[in-house]
Protein backbone atom coordinates (compact mmCIF):
# COMPACT_ATOMS: atom_id res chain seq x y z
CA UNK A 1 0.00 0.00 0.00
CA UNK A 2 2.76 2.14 1.36
CA UNK A 3 4.39 2.01 -2.28
CA UNK A 4 1.20 3.61 -3.79
CA UNK A 5 0.64 6.23 -1.11
CA UNK A 6 1.87 8.70 -4.35
CA UNK A 7 -0.57 7.91 -6.14
CA UNK A 8 -3.39 8.72 -3.94
CA UNK A 9 -1.51 12.41 -3.77
CA UNK A 10 -3.40 14.47 -5.86
CA UNK A 11 0.12 16.25 -6.64
CA UNK A 12 2.12 13.20 -7.91
CA UNK A 13 -1.33 10.96 -8.72
CA UNK A 14 -3.16 13.63 -10.97
CA UNK A 15 0.08 13.91 -12.73
CA UNK A 16 0.48 10.40 -13.48
CA UNK A 17 -3.10 10.35 -14.46
CA UNK A 18 -2.56 13.06 -16.79
CA UNK A 19 0.80 11.73 -18.33
CA UNK A 20 -1.81 7.93 -18.81
CA UNK A 21 -4.25 10.17 -20.42
CA UNK A 22 -1.54 11.71 -22.89
CA UNK A 23 0.28 8.59 -23.71
CA UNK A 24 -2.97 6.76 -24.26
CA UNK A 25 -4.90 9.13 -26.17
CA UNK A 26 -3.20 8.02 -29.64
CA UNK A 27 -4.83 4.94 -29.37
CA UNK A 28 -8.02 7.02 -30.04
CA UNK A 29 -6.65 9.63 -32.77
CA UNK A 30 -7.74 7.86 -35.69
CA UNK A 31 -6.70 10.78 -38.25
CA UNK A 32 -4.47 14.14 -38.70
CA UNK A 33 -7.63 16.12 -37.91
CA UNK A 34 -7.87 14.26 -34.23
CA UNK A 35 -4.38 14.91 -33.82
CA UNK A 36 -4.63 18.63 -34.58
CA UNK A 37 -7.49 19.09 -32.32
CA UNK A 38 -5.75 16.93 -29.35
CA UNK A 39 -2.84 19.70 -30.19
CA UNK A 40 -5.02 22.73 -29.96
CA UNK A 41 -6.21 21.57 -26.71
CA UNK A 42 -3.19 20.98 -25.35
CA UNK A 43 -1.65 24.52 -26.52
CA UNK A 44 -4.80 25.98 -24.65
CA UNK A 45 -4.39 24.29 -21.33
CA UNK A 46 -0.86 25.30 -21.48
CA UNK A 47 -2.52 28.92 -21.13
CA UNK A 48 -5.40 27.83 -18.77
CA UNK A 49 -3.05 26.06 -16.18
CA UNK A 50 -0.99 29.40 -16.33
CA UNK A 51 -3.93 31.95 -16.36
CA UNK A 52 -5.52 29.76 -13.38
CA UNK A 53 -2.30 30.25 -11.53
CA UNK A 54 -3.85 34.36 -11.59
CA UNK A 55 -7.24 33.70 -11.24
CA UNK A 56 -8.35 30.71 -9.46
CA UNK A 57 -5.32 30.45 -7.26
CA UNK A 58 -4.42 34.31 -6.67
CA UNK A 59 -8.29 35.52 -7.20
CA UNK A 60 -7.01 38.43 -9.70
CA UNK A 61 -8.78 38.58 -13.23
CA UNK A 62 -7.57 39.13 -16.36
CA UNK A 63 -9.32 39.92 -19.23
CA UNK A 64 -6.35 40.42 -21.35
CA UNK A 65 -4.32 37.51 -21.70
CA UNK A 66 -4.77 36.78 -25.84
CA UNK A 67 -3.25 39.56 -25.51
CA UNK A 68 0.00 38.00 -24.14
CA UNK A 69 -0.88 34.77 -26.09
CA UNK A 70 -0.87 37.00 -29.27
CA UNK A 71 2.45 38.75 -28.22
CA UNK A 72 4.39 35.68 -27.73
CA UNK A 73 2.99 34.13 -30.99
CA UNK A 74 3.44 37.53 -33.01
CA UNK A 75 6.71 38.27 -31.68
CA UNK A 76 8.19 34.50 -32.45
CA UNK A 77 6.78 34.85 -35.67
CA UNK A 78 8.43 38.55 -36.43
CA UNK A 79 11.83 37.53 -34.88
CA UNK A 80 12.08 34.07 -37.41
CA UNK A 81 10.13 35.28 -40.34
CA UNK A 82 11.25 38.94 -40.70
CA UNK A 83 14.35 38.78 -38.90
CA UNK A 84 15.68 35.16 -39.59
CA UNK A 85 16.18 34.36 -35.87
CA UNK A 86 16.31 30.71 -35.71
CA UNK A 87 12.15 29.62 -34.22
CA UNK A 88 13.41 28.41 -31.11
CA UNK A 89 15.52 31.70 -29.88
CA UNK A 90 12.61 33.49 -31.26
CA UNK A 91 10.23 32.03 -29.61
CA UNK A 92 12.54 32.50 -26.48
CA UNK A 93 13.59 35.79 -26.89
CA UNK A 94 9.59 36.83 -27.41
CA UNK A 95 8.19 34.89 -23.80
CA UNK A 96 10.83 37.06 -21.86
CA UNK A 97 9.73 40.07 -23.91
CA UNK A 98 6.34 38.93 -22.73
CA UNK A 99 7.69 38.78 -18.82
CA UNK A 100 8.83 42.02 -19.05
CA UNK A 101 5.79 43.45 -21.01
CA UNK A 102 3.40 42.20 -18.26
CA UNK A 103 5.85 42.90 -15.31
CA UNK A 104 5.67 46.69 -16.56
CA UNK A 105 2.14 46.38 -16.57
CA UNK A 106 1.23 44.75 -13.91
CA UNK A 107 3.14 47.06 -11.73
CA UNK A 108 0.44 49.91 -11.98
CA UNK A 109 -2.50 47.92 -13.10
CA UNK A 110 -2.63 45.07 -10.02
CA UNK A 111 -2.95 47.86 -7.64
CA UNK A 112 -6.66 47.58 -8.85
CA UNK A 113 -9.22 45.01 -7.79
CA UNK A 114 -12.56 43.69 -8.92
CA UNK A 115 -14.14 44.76 -11.45
CA UNK A 116 -11.51 48.14 -11.55
CA UNK A 117 -8.87 45.47 -12.52
CA UNK A 118 -10.77 43.45 -15.46
CA UNK A 119 -11.18 46.73 -17.12
CA UNK A 120 -8.05 47.63 -17.17
CA UNK A 121 -6.39 44.38 -18.42
CA UNK A 122 -9.52 44.29 -20.86
CA UNK A 123 -8.30 47.61 -21.89
CA UNK A 124 -4.35 45.82 -21.92
CA UNK A 125 -5.72 43.41 -24.44
CA UNK A 126 -7.69 45.64 -26.68
CA UNK A 127 -4.71 47.97 -27.00
CA UNK A 128 -2.07 45.08 -27.92
CA UNK A 129 -4.85 43.49 -30.43
CA UNK A 130 -5.25 47.24 -32.23
CA UNK A 131 -1.52 47.54 -32.27
CA UNK A 132 -1.04 43.87 -34.39
CA UNK A 133 -3.99 44.45 -36.78
CA UNK A 134 -2.66 47.80 -37.63
CA UNK A 135 0.77 47.85 -37.46
CA UNK A 136 0.53 45.54 -41.01
CA UNK A 137 4.68 46.35 -41.90
CA UNK A 138 5.38 43.67 -39.20
CA UNK A 139 2.25 41.99 -38.67
CA UNK A 140 0.71 41.72 -41.90
CA UNK A 141 -2.46 43.73 -40.16
CA UNK A 142 -6.13 41.71 -40.88
CA UNK A 143 -4.85 39.30 -42.79
CA UNK A 144 -2.14 37.35 -40.84
CA UNK A 145 1.37 36.48 -41.08
CA UNK A 146 3.04 33.23 -42.28
CA UNK A 147 5.28 31.73 -39.85
CA UNK A 148 8.03 29.28 -40.52
CA UNK A 149 8.49 25.86 -38.50
CA UNK A 150 9.85 25.03 -35.63
CA UNK A 151 13.93 23.50 -36.06
CA UNK A 152 15.37 21.85 -33.34
CA UNK A 153 19.13 21.04 -33.36
CA UNK A 154 18.43 21.31 -37.46
CA UNK A 155 15.81 19.29 -37.53
CA UNK A 156 12.37 20.32 -38.72
CA UNK A 157 9.60 19.66 -36.14
CA UNK A 158 6.50 19.45 -38.81
CA UNK A 159 3.78 16.88 -38.82
CA UNK A 160 0.42 16.40 -36.16
CA UNK A 161 2.07 13.55 -34.40
CA UNK A 162 5.51 14.96 -33.75
CA UNK A 163 3.63 18.13 -32.67
CA UNK A 164 1.62 15.75 -30.37
CA UNK A 165 4.35 14.66 -28.29
CA UNK A 166 5.98 17.71 -27.73
CA UNK A 167 2.67 19.91 -26.81
CA UNK A 168 1.83 16.65 -24.70
CA UNK A 169 5.13 16.84 -22.72
CA UNK A 170 4.86 20.17 -22.36
CA UNK A 171 1.34 20.05 -21.07
CA UNK A 172 2.68 17.38 -18.17
CA UNK A 173 5.20 20.18 -17.37
CA UNK A 174 3.12 23.06 -16.83
CA UNK A 175 0.82 21.25 -14.88
CA UNK A 176 3.78 19.85 -12.85
CA UNK A 177 5.54 23.33 -12.33
CA UNK A 178 2.04 25.12 -11.36
CA UNK A 179 1.40 21.79 -9.26
CA UNK A 180 5.09 22.68 -7.73
CA UNK A 181 4.24 26.85 -7.11
CA UNK A 182 1.38 26.21 -5.52
CA UNK A 183 2.34 23.48 -3.08
CA UNK A 184 5.49 25.90 -2.07
CA UNK A 185 5.26 28.76 0.28
CA UNK A 186 4.86 31.06 -2.22
CA UNK A 187 2.20 29.81 -3.75
CA UNK A 188 0.49 29.66 -0.26
CA UNK A 189 0.96 33.26 -0.19
CA UNK A 190 -0.94 33.41 -3.22
CA UNK A 191 -3.89 31.76 -2.57
CA UNK A 192 -3.89 33.92 1.01
CA UNK A 193 -4.24 36.94 -1.61
CA UNK A 194 -7.64 35.55 -2.98
CA UNK A 195 -8.96 34.77 0.59
CA UNK A 196 -7.94 38.09 2.48
CA UNK A 197 -5.26 40.69 0.89
CA UNK A 198 -5.29 42.42 4.10
CA UNK A 199 -4.78 39.20 5.82
CA UNK A 200 -1.93 38.21 3.70
CA UNK A 201 -0.10 41.37 3.92
CA UNK A 202 -0.25 41.34 8.44
CA UNK A 203 1.70 38.13 8.25
CA UNK A 204 4.21 39.69 6.28
CA UNK A 205 3.16 39.10 2.57
CA UNK A 206 4.31 41.99 -0.09
CA UNK A 207 0.64 41.41 -1.64
CA UNK A 208 1.66 43.68 -4.52
CA UNK A 209 4.94 41.71 -5.31
CA UNK A 210 3.32 38.56 -5.21
CA UNK A 211 0.12 40.07 -7.55
CA UNK A 212 2.57 41.17 -10.39
CA UNK A 213 4.84 37.34 -9.78
CA UNK A 214 1.75 35.48 -10.75
CA UNK A 215 0.86 37.99 -13.55
CA UNK A 216 3.59 37.32 -14.65
CA UNK A 217 3.92 33.64 -15.11
CA UNK A 218 0.38 33.64 -16.42
CA UNK A 219 1.65 35.73 -18.87
CA UNK A 220 4.73 33.70 -19.78
CA UNK A 221 2.75 30.77 -19.45
CA UNK A 222 0.13 32.49 -22.65
CA UNK A 223 3.41 34.13 -24.16
CA UNK A 224 5.03 29.90 -24.68
CA UNK A 225 1.64 28.72 -26.33
CA UNK A 226 1.01 31.72 -28.10
CA UNK A 227 4.45 31.27 -29.83
CA UNK A 228 4.49 27.88 -30.32
CA UNK A 229 0.38 28.25 -31.95
CA UNK A 230 1.62 30.28 -34.56
CA UNK A 231 4.63 27.92 -35.40
CA UNK A 232 2.18 24.86 -35.41
CA UNK A 233 0.06 25.97 -37.47
CA UNK A 234 2.50 28.00 -39.73
CA UNK A 235 0.65 31.20 -39.57
CA UNK A 236 -0.92 33.77 -36.99
CA UNK A 237 -4.01 36.09 -37.22
CA UNK A 238 -5.01 38.75 -35.33
CA UNK A 239 -7.99 36.65 -34.33
CA UNK A 240 -5.47 34.94 -31.73
CA UNK A 241 -5.01 38.59 -30.02
CA UNK A 242 -8.99 39.34 -29.79
CA UNK A 243 -10.62 39.93 -26.83
CA UNK A 244 -12.92 37.40 -27.57
CA UNK A 245 -10.25 34.20 -27.20
CA UNK A 246 -9.19 36.37 -23.90
CA UNK A 247 -12.92 35.72 -22.87
CA UNK A 248 -12.46 32.14 -24.17
CA UNK A 249 -9.37 31.40 -21.96
CA UNK A 250 -11.15 32.71 -18.64
CA UNK A 251 -14.14 31.07 -19.44
CA UNK A 252 -12.09 27.52 -19.91
CA UNK A 253 -10.96 28.41 -16.85
CA UNK A 254 -13.99 28.87 -14.51
CA UNK A 255 -15.93 26.03 -16.33
CA UNK A 256 -13.37 23.50 -15.85
CA UNK A 257 -12.82 24.72 -11.88
CA UNK A 258 -11.03 27.67 -10.52
CA UNK A 259 -8.12 26.98 -8.38
CA UNK A 260 -7.60 23.48 -9.69
CA UNK A 261 -4.83 22.93 -11.89
CA UNK A 262 -6.62 19.83 -12.99
CA UNK A 263 -9.49 21.55 -13.93
CA UNK A 264 -7.92 24.33 -15.83
CA UNK A 265 -6.45 21.31 -18.17
CA UNK A 266 -10.05 20.00 -18.65
CA UNK A 267 -12.05 22.96 -19.02
CA UNK A 268 -9.95 23.46 -21.98
CA UNK A 269 -10.19 20.20 -23.12
CA UNK A 270 -14.11 20.50 -23.41
CA UNK A 271 -14.41 24.17 -24.44
CA UNK A 272 -12.00 23.35 -27.23
CA UNK A 273 -13.36 20.01 -28.67
CA UNK A 274 -16.95 20.99 -27.79
CA UNK A 275 -17.33 23.53 -30.82
CA UNK A 276 -16.50 20.76 -32.89
CA UNK A 277 -18.42 18.19 -31.59
CA UNK A 278 -21.68 20.92 -31.82
CA UNK A 279 -20.98 21.54 -35.70
CA UNK A 280 -24.23 19.18 -36.19
CA UNK A 281 -26.35 21.87 -34.75
CA UNK A 282 -25.03 23.72 -38.23
CA UNK A 283 -26.44 27.76 -37.69
CA UNK A 284 -27.49 26.99 -34.18
CA UNK A 285 -23.74 25.38 -32.73
CA UNK A 286 -22.96 29.21 -30.87
CA UNK A 287 -26.82 28.74 -29.28
CA UNK A 288 -25.72 25.05 -28.26
CA UNK A 289 -22.10 26.20 -26.83
CA UNK A 290 -24.03 29.45 -24.79
CA UNK A 291 -26.38 26.47 -23.72
CA UNK A 292 -24.16 24.02 -22.38
CA UNK A 293 -21.76 27.24 -20.54
CA UNK A 294 -25.58 28.86 -19.09
CA UNK A 295 -26.25 24.80 -17.85
CA UNK A 296 -22.50 24.43 -16.17
CA UNK A 297 -22.77 27.58 -14.09
CA UNK A 298 -25.97 26.88 -12.93
CA UNK A 299 -25.66 23.58 -12.33
CA UNK A 300 -21.73 22.98 -11.28
CA UNK A 301 -20.70 26.83 -10.15
CA UNK A 302 -17.83 26.07 -8.56
CA UNK A 303 -16.76 24.74 -11.92
CA UNK A 304 -16.45 21.08 -13.56
CA UNK A 305 -13.53 19.19 -11.55
CA UNK A 306 -13.68 21.03 -8.27
CA UNK A 307 -18.21 19.56 -7.74
CA UNK A 308 -17.09 16.36 -8.98
CA UNK A 309 -14.52 15.73 -6.55
CA UNK A 310 -16.98 17.19 -3.76
CA UNK A 311 -19.48 14.44 -5.20
CA UNK A 312 -17.10 11.95 -5.03
CA UNK A 313 -16.26 12.85 -1.61
CA UNK A 314 -19.41 12.94 -0.15
CA UNK A 315 -20.13 9.28 -1.86
CA UNK A 316 -16.47 8.16 -0.63
CA UNK A 317 -15.50 10.60 2.11
CA UNK A 318 -12.26 9.25 4.01
CA UNK A 319 -10.30 8.79 0.81
CA UNK A 320 -11.01 11.89 -1.48
CA UNK A 321 -11.27 13.85 1.61
CA UNK A 322 -7.70 14.27 2.40
CA UNK A 323 -7.26 14.49 -1.88
CA UNK A 324 -9.10 17.83 -1.86
CA UNK A 325 -8.13 18.90 1.26
CA UNK A 326 -4.47 19.26 0.12
CA UNK A 327 -5.20 20.05 -3.35
CA UNK A 328 -6.95 22.98 -2.92
CA UNK B 1 13.37 49.67 27.26
CA UNK B 2 9.55 49.76 25.75
CA UNK B 3 8.95 47.46 23.10
CA UNK B 4 6.38 49.97 21.50
CA UNK B 5 6.24 53.41 21.52
CA UNK B 6 3.94 55.60 20.28
CA UNK B 7 4.72 59.12 19.73
CA UNK B 8 2.14 62.27 19.40
CA UNK B 9 0.33 59.96 16.59
CA UNK B 10 -2.46 61.49 14.54
CA UNK B 11 -4.50 60.55 11.80
CA UNK B 12 -7.09 62.03 10.20
CA UNK B 13 -9.89 60.96 7.47
CA UNK B 14 -11.43 63.80 5.72
CA UNK B 15 -11.42 66.11 8.47
CA UNK B 16 -12.42 63.60 10.81
CA UNK B 17 -9.61 63.44 13.76
CA UNK B 18 -10.12 59.22 14.61
CA UNK B 19 -6.74 59.63 16.00
CA UNK B 20 -5.30 62.62 17.92
CA UNK B 21 -1.66 63.27 19.42
CA UNK B 22 -1.44 59.95 21.20
CA UNK B 23 1.60 58.76 23.02
CA UNK B 24 2.09 55.91 24.86
CA UNK B 25 4.44 53.12 25.56
CA UNK B 26 3.80 49.50 25.86
CA UNK B 27 6.26 47.38 28.42
CA UNK B 28 7.54 43.95 27.07
CA UNK B 29 6.06 40.78 28.74
CA UNK B 30 2.45 42.73 29.53
CA UNK B 31 -0.78 42.60 29.07
CA UNK B 32 -1.48 46.04 27.93
CA UNK B 33 -5.41 47.11 27.13
CA UNK B 34 -7.23 49.42 25.17
CA UNK B 35 -10.23 50.63 25.89
CA UNK B 36 -12.95 53.62 25.09
CA UNK B 37 -16.13 53.86 23.71
CA UNK B 38 -17.14 53.06 20.48
CA UNK B 39 -15.91 55.31 17.90
CA UNK B 40 -13.17 56.01 20.18
CA UNK B 41 -10.48 55.49 17.43
CA UNK B 42 -9.06 52.17 19.10
CA UNK B 43 -10.05 49.85 15.27
CA UNK B 44 -8.01 53.01 13.77
CA UNK B 45 -5.39 52.57 15.99
CA UNK B 46 -4.41 49.10 15.60
CA UNK B 47 -4.69 49.21 11.65
CA UNK B 48 -2.06 52.58 12.60
CA UNK B 49 0.09 49.71 14.67
CA UNK B 50 0.22 47.63 11.75
CA UNK B 51 0.82 49.47 8.49
CA UNK B 52 -2.90 49.17 7.29
CA UNK B 53 -3.52 52.93 7.89
CA UNK B 54 -0.32 55.35 7.32
CA UNK B 55 -0.47 57.95 10.24
CA UNK B 56 -0.73 61.75 9.35
CA UNK B 57 1.27 62.98 12.23
CA UNK B 58 3.73 61.66 14.55
CA UNK B 59 5.64 57.89 15.28
CA UNK B 60 5.71 54.63 16.33
CA UNK B 61 8.69 52.86 17.27
CA UNK B 62 9.41 48.75 18.14
CA UNK B 63 12.24 48.61 19.95
CA UNK B 64 13.22 52.14 18.99
CA UNK B 65 13.30 50.92 15.52
CA UNK B 66 11.16 53.51 13.14
CA UNK B 67 7.94 51.70 11.38
CA UNK B 68 5.85 54.77 10.66
CA UNK B 69 5.02 54.83 6.73
CA UNK B 70 6.56 50.81 6.01
CA UNK B 71 3.42 48.81 4.70
CA UNK B 72 1.85 46.07 6.26
CA UNK B 73 4.24 43.31 5.78
CA UNK B 74 7.24 45.36 7.16
CA UNK B 75 5.39 45.68 10.64
CA UNK B 76 4.76 41.99 10.43
CA UNK B 77 8.81 41.30 9.51
CA UNK B 78 9.80 43.83 12.37
CA UNK B 79 7.45 42.01 14.62
CA UNK B 80 3.83 42.68 15.18
CA UNK B 81 1.21 40.66 14.23
CA UNK B 82 -2.40 40.93 15.01
CA UNK B 83 -6.31 39.46 14.79
CA UNK B 84 -9.38 41.31 13.34
CA UNK B 85 -12.46 42.23 14.67
CA UNK B 86 -13.99 41.06 11.14
CA UNK B 87 -12.20 38.06 10.72
CA UNK B 88 -9.42 38.46 7.74
CA UNK B 89 -9.33 34.47 7.78
CA UNK B 90 -8.48 32.70 4.65
CA UNK B 91 -11.54 31.14 4.07
CA UNK B 92 -10.31 28.88 0.75
CA UNK B 93 -8.11 27.24 2.56
CA UNK B 94 -8.06 24.80 5.85
CA UNK B 95 -7.23 25.35 9.14
CA UNK B 96 -3.78 23.90 8.76
CA UNK B 97 -2.60 25.94 6.07
CA UNK B 98 -4.14 29.17 7.15
CA UNK B 99 -1.82 29.29 10.37
CA UNK B 100 0.52 27.92 7.57
CA UNK B 101 0.15 31.48 5.73
CA UNK B 102 1.54 32.66 8.97
CA UNK B 103 4.88 31.00 8.80
CA UNK B 104 5.46 32.79 5.66
CA UNK B 105 8.43 34.81 6.58
CA UNK B 106 10.25 31.77 8.03
CA UNK B 107 9.42 29.85 5.12
CA UNK B 108 9.56 31.95 2.14
CA UNK B 109 11.81 30.78 -0.82
CA UNK B 110 13.02 31.46 -4.49
CA UNK B 111 10.55 30.96 -6.99
CA UNK B 112 12.89 28.36 -8.81
CA UNK B 113 13.27 26.51 -5.71
CA UNK B 114 9.34 26.36 -5.66
CA UNK B 115 8.92 25.65 -9.11
CA UNK B 116 11.20 22.91 -9.18
CA UNK B 117 10.18 21.62 -5.75
CA UNK B 118 13.60 21.34 -4.33
CA UNK B 119 14.24 18.22 -1.77
CA UNK B 120 14.78 21.85 0.75
CA UNK B 121 11.47 23.22 0.23
CA UNK B 122 9.95 19.79 0.67
CA UNK B 123 11.88 19.51 4.46
CA UNK B 124 11.18 22.77 5.00
CA UNK B 125 7.60 22.12 4.35
CA UNK B 126 6.81 19.27 6.64
CA UNK B 127 8.34 21.44 9.62
CA UNK B 128 6.34 24.51 9.12
CA UNK B 129 3.69 21.58 8.90
CA UNK B 130 4.42 20.60 12.12
CA UNK B 131 4.87 23.98 13.62
CA UNK B 132 1.51 24.97 12.44
CA UNK B 133 -0.14 21.97 14.18
CA UNK B 134 1.44 22.83 17.18
CA UNK B 135 0.03 26.04 17.33
CA UNK B 136 -3.67 24.83 16.55
CA UNK B 137 -3.02 22.58 19.40
CA UNK B 138 -1.99 25.38 21.40
CA UNK B 139 -5.36 27.59 20.80
CA UNK B 140 -7.34 24.42 21.34
CA UNK B 141 -8.14 23.70 17.55
CA UNK B 142 -6.08 20.52 17.22
CA UNK B 143 -9.19 18.60 16.07
CA UNK B 144 -9.91 21.22 12.96
CA UNK B 145 -6.58 20.78 11.17
CA UNK B 146 -8.01 19.32 7.37
CA UNK B 147 -11.35 21.00 7.98
CA UNK B 148 -11.65 24.45 5.32
CA UNK B 149 -12.11 27.57 7.19
CA UNK B 150 -15.69 28.37 5.46
CA UNK B 151 -16.90 24.63 7.36
CA UNK B 152 -15.34 26.32 10.85
CA UNK B 153 -17.64 27.62 13.61
CA UNK B 154 -17.33 31.59 14.32
CA UNK B 155 -15.43 30.77 17.99
CA UNK B 156 -13.10 28.62 16.81
CA UNK B 157 -12.22 31.11 13.32
CA UNK B 158 -11.07 33.76 16.13
CA UNK B 159 -8.80 31.75 17.88
CA UNK B 160 -7.19 30.42 14.17
CA UNK B 161 -6.84 33.73 13.49
CA UNK B 162 -4.54 34.01 17.40
CA UNK B 163 -2.83 30.96 15.75
CA UNK B 164 -1.77 32.52 12.62
CA UNK B 165 -0.44 35.40 13.98
CA UNK B 166 1.49 33.49 16.21
CA UNK B 167 2.89 31.72 13.60
CA UNK B 168 4.32 34.63 12.76
CA UNK B 169 6.43 34.27 16.01
CA UNK B 170 5.82 38.07 16.81
CA UNK B 171 6.97 39.65 19.70
CA UNK B 172 3.60 42.13 19.85
CA UNK B 173 0.36 40.43 19.72
CA UNK B 174 -2.62 42.60 18.71
CA UNK B 175 -6.16 41.48 19.33
CA UNK B 176 -9.03 43.48 18.26
CA UNK B 177 -12.07 42.53 20.15
CA UNK B 178 -11.45 39.12 20.46
CA UNK B 179 -14.24 38.41 22.70
CA UNK B 180 -16.84 40.34 20.49
CA UNK B 181 -19.77 37.92 19.37
CA UNK B 182 -18.38 34.98 21.84
CA UNK B 183 -20.22 33.58 24.64
CA UNK B 184 -19.54 33.87 28.60
CA UNK B 185 -17.53 30.50 28.37
CA UNK B 186 -15.41 31.21 25.23
CA UNK B 187 -15.00 34.63 26.30
CA UNK B 188 -12.89 32.49 29.79
CA UNK B 189 -11.47 30.41 27.77
CA UNK B 190 -9.77 33.60 25.42
CA UNK B 191 -8.84 35.16 28.74
CA UNK B 192 -7.34 31.60 29.74
CA UNK B 193 -5.38 31.65 26.16
CA UNK B 194 -3.98 35.57 26.23
CA UNK B 195 -2.76 34.35 29.79
CA UNK B 196 -0.96 31.31 27.70
CA UNK B 197 0.40 33.96 25.29
CA UNK B 198 1.54 35.87 27.82
CA UNK B 199 2.80 33.22 29.21
CA UNK B 200 5.47 32.54 26.06
CA UNK B 201 6.88 35.93 26.44
CA UNK B 202 4.68 37.28 23.70
CA UNK B 203 3.26 41.01 24.73
CA UNK B 204 -0.10 41.41 23.96
CA UNK B 205 -1.93 44.78 23.16
CA UNK B 206 -5.74 44.35 23.62
CA UNK B 207 -8.43 45.99 22.48
CA UNK B 208 -11.74 44.81 23.84
CA UNK B 209 -14.99 46.26 25.15
CA UNK B 210 -15.56 43.17 27.46
CA UNK B 211 -14.60 44.68 30.92
CA UNK B 212 -14.58 41.48 32.88
CA UNK B 213 -12.01 40.65 30.63
CA UNK B 214 -10.03 43.72 30.57
CA UNK B 215 -10.12 44.49 34.07
CA UNK B 216 -9.04 40.62 34.64
CA UNK B 217 -6.11 40.38 32.28
CA UNK B 218 -4.43 43.50 32.24
CA UNK B 219 -1.04 44.79 33.45
CA UNK B 220 -1.93 48.19 32.05
CA UNK B 221 -4.74 49.81 30.60
CA UNK B 222 -5.30 53.04 28.34
CA UNK B 223 -8.66 54.41 27.90
CA UNK B 224 -9.29 57.06 24.66
CA UNK B 225 -12.43 58.63 24.20
CA UNK B 226 -12.56 60.95 20.84
CA UNK B 227 -9.11 59.56 19.30
CA UNK B 228 -7.53 60.91 22.74
CA UNK B 229 -6.21 59.96 25.92
CA UNK B 230 -8.50 60.20 28.54
CA UNK B 231 -6.51 58.55 31.08
CA UNK B 232 -3.83 55.31 31.66
CA UNK B 233 -2.76 53.04 34.65
CA UNK B 234 -3.45 49.90 36.12
CA UNK B 235 -6.82 48.32 36.09
CA UNK B 236 -7.41 49.88 39.79
CA UNK B 237 -6.22 53.59 38.89
CA UNK B 238 -8.61 53.67 35.74
CA UNK B 239 -11.84 52.11 37.01
CA UNK B 240 -11.29 55.01 40.15
CA UNK B 241 -10.28 57.98 37.71
CA UNK B 242 -13.68 59.91 37.27
CA UNK B 243 -13.44 60.96 33.86
CA UNK B 244 -13.00 57.29 32.98
CA UNK B 245 -16.56 56.93 34.67
CA UNK B 246 -17.99 59.57 33.14
CA UNK B 247 -16.77 59.09 29.80
CA UNK B 248 -17.08 55.37 29.12
CA UNK B 249 -18.75 53.76 32.29
CA UNK B 250 -21.27 56.29 32.59
CA UNK B 251 -22.72 56.40 29.18
CA UNK B 252 -22.60 52.71 28.08
CA UNK B 253 -24.05 50.00 30.24
CA UNK B 254 -22.43 46.76 30.96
Amino acid sequence: MAAFAWLASPRTGGLAALAGVIALLPLALTNNYYYDVAILVGLNAIVCVGLNLLIGYAGQISLGHAGFFGLGGYGSAILSARYGWPPLAALVAATAAVGLVAFLIGRPILRLRGHYLAMATLGMGVIISIVVSTEDGFTGGPDGMSVPPLTLAGLVLQGERVWYWIVGALVIAAVWLAQNLIGSPTGRALRALSGSEVGAEVVGIDSSRHKVLVFVISAVYAAIAGGLTAHYSGFITPGKVSFFHSIELVTMVVFGGMASTFGAVVGAAILTTLPQMLTVFKEYEMVAFGAVMMGTMIFVPKGLVPSLAMLAAARHRPAVVRAIGSDR
Amino acid sequence: MSLLRVEGLGKEFGGVQAVENLSFSVAPGTVHSIIGPNGAGKTTLLNLLTGIHVPTAGGIYLRERELTGEPPYEYAAAGIARTFQNLQVFFNMSALENVMVGRYRHERCGLVAALLRFSSLARAERACRDAAGELLDFVGLGDYLGVRADAMPYGALKRLEVARALATEPQLLLLDEPAAGLNPTETQEFDALIGKIAGRGITVLLVEHNMRLVMGVSDHILVLDYGRKLAEGTAGEVRANPRVVEAYLGATVH
